[in-house]
C-alpha cells in the first residue's frame, strides 16, 4: 500500500482526536497485518468503494472512548456503554471523511459509506481479503488503532480520462 | 466550553431557533451543546433527510445544522427539498466529508454554507452569526 495514500488517514486521526481527546497523540507503530482482525477495543468498520476500494477499522481501548464520548456528549452519560460505541462510529466517520477529503483534494474519487461497529462475523472476514497496514496511536487516555486496508485501481483512472481525437 | 455572545433574533430578541440534522446522536449531542453556547435552543432533531423535510415542516427553525451522508435520505437532496418548500431556509451543511464537488452541489441546492467536522465552535459560531446576519440578527444581548 503506498504511503501517500495512507498518510492522509495519519493526517486526520491526529487532527480529529487532538479535537476531540484535547491531548498529544502520538504515532506508537505502524506493522502490516495479514491474518484476521482481533478488535482491542472498541471498533468500527467503514467501507469505500471508487477508484480506491477497501475499508478502515478504527479501534479506541474503552478508556479512550469513554473520554471521547464524555467530550462529545458534554453530559453524564446514562448508558455509558451505548455512547462509547456511539462515540466510536462518530469518530471513525470524521477521520474517514477528513482522510477521504485529503485524498481527494489529491484527485482520488470515491464513495464512503455509513460506519457501522464491527461485528463478530465482520471481523473473522475481514483479515481474509488481503494484507492490512496496522497503525497504533498513543493518547493521554488509551490507545487507538487504525487497520487499513486498501487497493487502488488505476484502470479505472484511466478510463475517465476521454479519448483523443484522432 | 467556552461561552459566546449570544445570538439572537432581531425581531423579537429571542434564542435562535436550530434544527439539528445527523444521524449520528453523538453529532447531535455535541452539535447542541455547541448551539446552546451560543445562547440557542434546539427546536427540533433528525437522523435522516426525510425526517429533516418534515421537522422543518413542523418547527419552523431559524436555522438547520444538516449532516450530508446518512441513511434514507442523503442531506444535499434533503436541502433541496427544504429549500424547495421553504426558500427562506438558511442551511448550514455540517460533515466530515468535504469534497470540493459535495460542497459545490451543497451551495447550489440551496444551502447558505459548510463547516467540516470536527467542528470547531469558534468557526461554527462565526458561520452561524454571518448565515444569520442578512436579516441582522443581534450579536449581544
Amino acid at each position: 500500500m503506498k504511503m501517500q495514500l495512507i498518510q492522509p488517514f495519519i493526517n486526520a486521526i491526529d487532527a480529529v482526536l487532538a479535537e476531540t481527546l484535547g491531548g498529544p497523540v502520538t504515532i506508537a507503530d505502524m506493522s502490516m497485518e495479514e491474518e484476521g482482525y482481533r478488535k482491542k477495543g472498541v471498533a468500527a468498520l467503514i467501507t469505500f468503494k471508487g477508484e480506491i476500494e477497501g475499508r478502515v477499522i478504527l479501534d479506541m481501548q474503552p478508556t479512550a472512548a469513554l473520554k471521547v464520548a464524555h467530550t462529545m456528549a458534554g453530559e453524564d452519560l446514562a448508558d455509558p456503554d451505548q455512547a462509547v460505541r456511539e462515540a466510536v462510529r462518530e469518530i471513525a466517520n470524521m477521520v474517514i471523511g477528513n482522510a477521504v477529503t485529503l485524498l481527494n483534494d489529491r484527485g482520488y474519487s470515491f464513495k464512503v459509506f455509513t460506519p457501522e461497529l464491527l461485528s463478530e462475523e465482520q471481523q473473522a472476514a475481514v483479515g481474509a481479503e488481503s494484507e492490512a497496514t496496522l497503525l497504533s496511536f498513543s493518547t493521554e487516555h488509551g490507545s487507538v488503532f487504525m487497520n487499513i486496508s486498501m487497493r487502488y485501481f488505476r484502470r479505472r483512472s484511466r478510463e475517465r480520462v476521454p479519448a483523443l481525437a484522432t | 466550553m467556552k461561552q459566546f455572545e449570544a445570538l439572537t433574533r432581531k425581531q423579537d430578541q429571542q434564542p435562535v431557533r436550530y434544527l439539528i440534522v445527523d444521524d449520528s446522536v453523538f453529532a447531535r449531542k455535541s452539535l447542541a451543546k455547541m448551539v446552546e453556547a451560543f445562547g440557542g435552543t434546539v427546536a427540533g432533531e433528525a437522523g435522516d433527510g426525510l425526517t429533516a423535510i418534515t421537522e422543518y415542516a413542523r418547527t419552523s427553525p431559524d436555522i438547520v445544522l444538516m449532516d450530508i451522508t446518512m441513511p434514507q435520505m442523503e442531506g444535499i437532496e434533503a436541502v433541496e427539498r427544504i429549500v424547495r418548500d421553504h426558500p427562506e431556509a438558511r442551511i448550514v451543511m455540517v460533515s466530515s466529508v468535504g469534497y470540493q464537488d459535495n460542497i459545490l452541489a451543497a451551495l447550489q441546492k440551496g444551502a447558505r454554507h459548510f463547516v467540516q467536522k470536527p467542528v470547531k465552535p469558534d468557526a461554527l459560531y462565526e458561520i452561524i452569526r454571518y448565515v444569520l446576519s442578512d436579516e441582522g440578527v443581534a450579536a449581544a444581548v
